[in-house]
């Protein structure tokens, strides 16, 4: 469904991505891991469509259209969806009033009416119970003074209410307790589906005790350094990434 | 990334004001200009008693000695007060009996602001008082609201029918001292609302002026005088709608609202005069004097206006709390957009005991929109135990508009407890994206934003009302990010 071919970007007239190149199928779990800085969140930038960083080269297809090419609602519309790293707060905004707009949007882009307030309610009640979200985070404004924990298991119960097909999730791990891990993986868990795929980008082989992937890529210096089996990651928790920048660099000097 | 800023902030001035028609009625006027002559010929039009006359000319002979004021955070051009119409009234053939008489093309007008003259065809519990430039064309549900002992007429019918309550209250909240645009109206007012609910009577549905301006060079100049007496209730709504003109007209109105013993009135308004092009070329300078007395103990007086229209506002809708636990409420949203200016905001005086006031205003700027927040708490020696809460927010839509607030406190009573907070904040790129990756548009994330930033302010708007003012609020801004 997603393929990337040598992608490069840069921020600000830095060089990011160096040259990546993916290929994800239908029903795939992908993990992403690196240390800090080698390009993990800009890949899921470019993805979701940021515009302040600037494809320099490659490119992305996505179920055979140029990725790159569509609008960052477009792709949500197709499919594509972002658990960010840092969910932003909207004051004011209803969650409720925020996903209803945000899937009859998406049905309105797929040819289909919008969900009566009674159906969509009953969609969000399912969803709440399916991802184990707590009742009242429904109620309040979007992320506003929710807890680190609470934004990453509403990113969760936001994709569930959304049914992506390739899904995203920026260091959704990062800042949970290991209850909140629990139930942001089993979240992940219950929405994965034999066509629908996941990008899992995170530090840590903690999550993947839950979400079990079946490749697992390293990043470092904006390049796919090794892409393995699940096994790559407990190697990477074992011996933490110093091993495989020398690698790198080694090759670099051969 | 600054260009996609400037592309859709470009898109924001395309937002078009659908009020913009003129309709083609003959009207009856005077001659530009102001002077004794005229307000002698203003209210011998309206067949007024000597001492309405005798008012006036004294708020003109006061007006004269006054200066515009200077202290207001905005760019006005200089006004030229001989080079604008007082008076121009559609012409009718004789005195209306029956709507049948309304001249078509005025009906017309309303029909297409979406304010019918007809009772059956109006929102269930709506009575509407219809004025266009100078007079007040039709109000309905006189009669229905007559049976309770509701007054609800134009002004001038008032001072006709009604001229001991009109003599009784009218300069009481509002002197024509007061201030140089209120000694302005006293002096040239021409037509209005009128509005009295007598001891004990919950007024059962919701009160409304609609003003239009149609005719150039006018000028619409209208008091609204609305007394709740004893234990009554009434919810009162004005709104306003001006043709696109390229050159300025003026809007100066005053509302005195009188609320006695435990009596409560809402007053809330959806003002969007022509607000000029995207140029700033044009647009109506609305110079509007609002204040409420809180007479009798426990009384309650509450304001909720959305502003999105006129080039210039100036207006400070107050509450004179007299009455011992009595309330006052001030709730506003003021959106200023392209070349815009607003200075809003309330006055509190604290004069009673145990007396209590909110201020929640939330501004929004965009475009080169100046948006200002003026408000003054005053706590009077004899106020024991005032309370008054101010919240005064500040949105930014992109980066060539302002925001300013200016809280004024005084304090002369040491039991009072002031709060004042204040928020500034911009629509950020991150919360616009964040909507995006959900599949929401930008027009619609901006929509959705500034609703939200709104809410509290909307919510106190009655429903039929609320609605329409969402919608106000997205067209006037439409496409705007920071």
């Amino acid at each position: 469904m997603l393929d990337i071919k040598n992608l490069k970007a840069s921020i600000a007239g830095k060089s990011i991505l160096k040259g990546i190149s993916l290929h994800v199928k239908p029903g795939e779990i992908h993990a992403i891991m690196g240390p800090n800085g080698s390009g993990k969140s800009t890949l899921a930038s470019v993805l979701a469509g940021r515009e302040y960083v600037d494809i320099t080269d490659g490119s992305v297809s996505y179920f055979g259209k140029d990725l790159l090419g569509m609008s960052a609602e477009d792709r949500a519309k197709e499919g594509i969806f972002l658990g960010f790293q840092y969910p932003i707060e909207i004051p004011g905004v209803s969650m409720v009033n925020f996903m209803k707009t945000a899937v009859n949007e998406k049905r309105k882009h797929h040819g289909m009416d919008p969900l009566s307030a009674s159906d969509f309610l009953k969609l969000m009640r399912e969803k709440k119970e399916l991802v184990e979200i707590d009742s009242k985070l429904a109620n309040r404004s979007v992320n506003e003074g929710f807890s680190g924990g609470e934004k990453k298991k509403n990113e969760i119960f936001q994709m569930a209410m959304l049914e992506p097909k390739l899904a995203i999730l920026d260091e959704t791990d990062s800042g949970l307790d290991i209850d909140a891990l629990r139930i942001v993986a089993n979240g992940v868990n219950k929405i994965k589906k034999s066509d629908n795929s996941f990008i899992v980008i995170t530090h840590y082989q903690r999550l993947l005790d839950y979400i079990v992937p079946d490749v697992v890529h390293v990043l470092y210096d904006g390049r796919i350094v090794k892409t393995s089996g699940k096994e790559l990651a407990l190697e990477l928790e074992a011996k933490g990434y110093d091993w495989i920048k020398k690698e790198v660099e080694n090759d670099v000097v051969a | 990334m600054e260009k996609e800023q400037d592309r859709i902030l470009d898109e924001v001035t395309s937002g078009e004001y659908k009020y913009g028609f003129y309709s083609d009625i003959e009207a009856e006027q005077i001659q530009k200009g102001l002077n004794e002559d005229v307000i002698k010929i203003i209210s011998a039009k309206k067949e007024e008693p000597s001492w309405l006359l005798e008012f006036r000319l004294k708020a003109f002979r006061h007006w004269k000695t006054m200066k515009m004021p200077s202290w207001p955070n905005l760019k006005i051009p200089a006004i030229d007060y001989q080079d604008i119409i007082y008076y121009s009234a559609p012409r009718q053939k004789a005195k209306l009996n029956s709507l049948d008489e309304v001249d078509p093309e005025l009906k017309k007008t309303f029909d297409k602001l979406g304010i019918p003259l007809e009772e059956q065809k109006h929102l269930a519990g709506v009575a509407v008082d219809a004025v266009l430039d100078s007079v007040s064309v039709k109000t309905t549900f006189r009669e229905t609201l007559a049976e309770m002992g509701i007054i609800f007429c134009s002004f001038s019918d008032a001072v006709k029918e009604y001229p001991e309550l009109v003599k009784r209250y009218m300069g009481t909240v509002v002197p024509y001292t007061d201030n140089f645009f209120a000694a302005l109206n006293s002096a040239v007012f021409s037509d209005g609302s009128f509005c009295y609910v007598p001891k004990g009577v919950r007024c059962p549905m919701e009160l409304s002026t609609y003003f239009r301006i149609n005719a150039a060079n006018t000028g619409q100049f209208e008091r609204t005088l609305l007394v709740a007496d004893e234990e009554s209730y009434v919810s009162y709504l004005e709104g306003c709608t001006a043709p696109m003109r390229d050159e300025n007209q003026l809007h100066a109105a005053i509302v005195e609202i009188i609320a006695e013993k435990n009596a409560e009135v809402k007053y809330s308004t959806v003002q969007n005069w022509y607000p000029g092009d995207k140029d700033g070329k044009g647009g109506i300078f609305n110079f509007v004097t609002k204040r409420g007395m809180c007479r009798g103990e426990s009384s309650k007086i509450s304001w909720t206006q959305i502003e999105t229209g006129s080039a210039i506002t100036w207006k400070y809708p107050s509450c004179i709390l007299r009455g011992d636990n009595s309330i006052g409420e001030f709730y506003s949203v003021a959106v200023t957009n392209n070349y815009q200016q607003a200075d809003t905001g309330t006055k509190m005086i604290h004069i009673g005991k145990n007396t209590k006031s909110t201020i929640v205003s939330k501004g929004i700027s965009a475009g080169k929109g100046q948006n200002s927040y003026r408000g003054l708490v005053k706590v009077l020696k004899n106020a024991a135990n005032a309370r008054n809460f101010s919240q005064c927010d500040s949105l930014l839509l992109g980066d060539k508009c302002g925001a300013h607030t200016f809280p004024y406190l005084e304090v002369d009573n040491q039991t009072a407890v002031v709060e004042h907070e204040a928020t500034t904040s911009k629509i950020g790129e991150d919360q616009i994206f964040y909507c995006n990756q959900r599949g929401i548009s930008t027009e619609d994330a901006v929509a959705l934003i500034v609703n939200g930033y709104a809410r509290e302010v909307i919510n106190k708007l009655p429903m039929e009302f609320a609605v329409e003012a969402q919608k106000l609020l997205q067209i006037s801004l439409e496409g705007s990010v920071g």
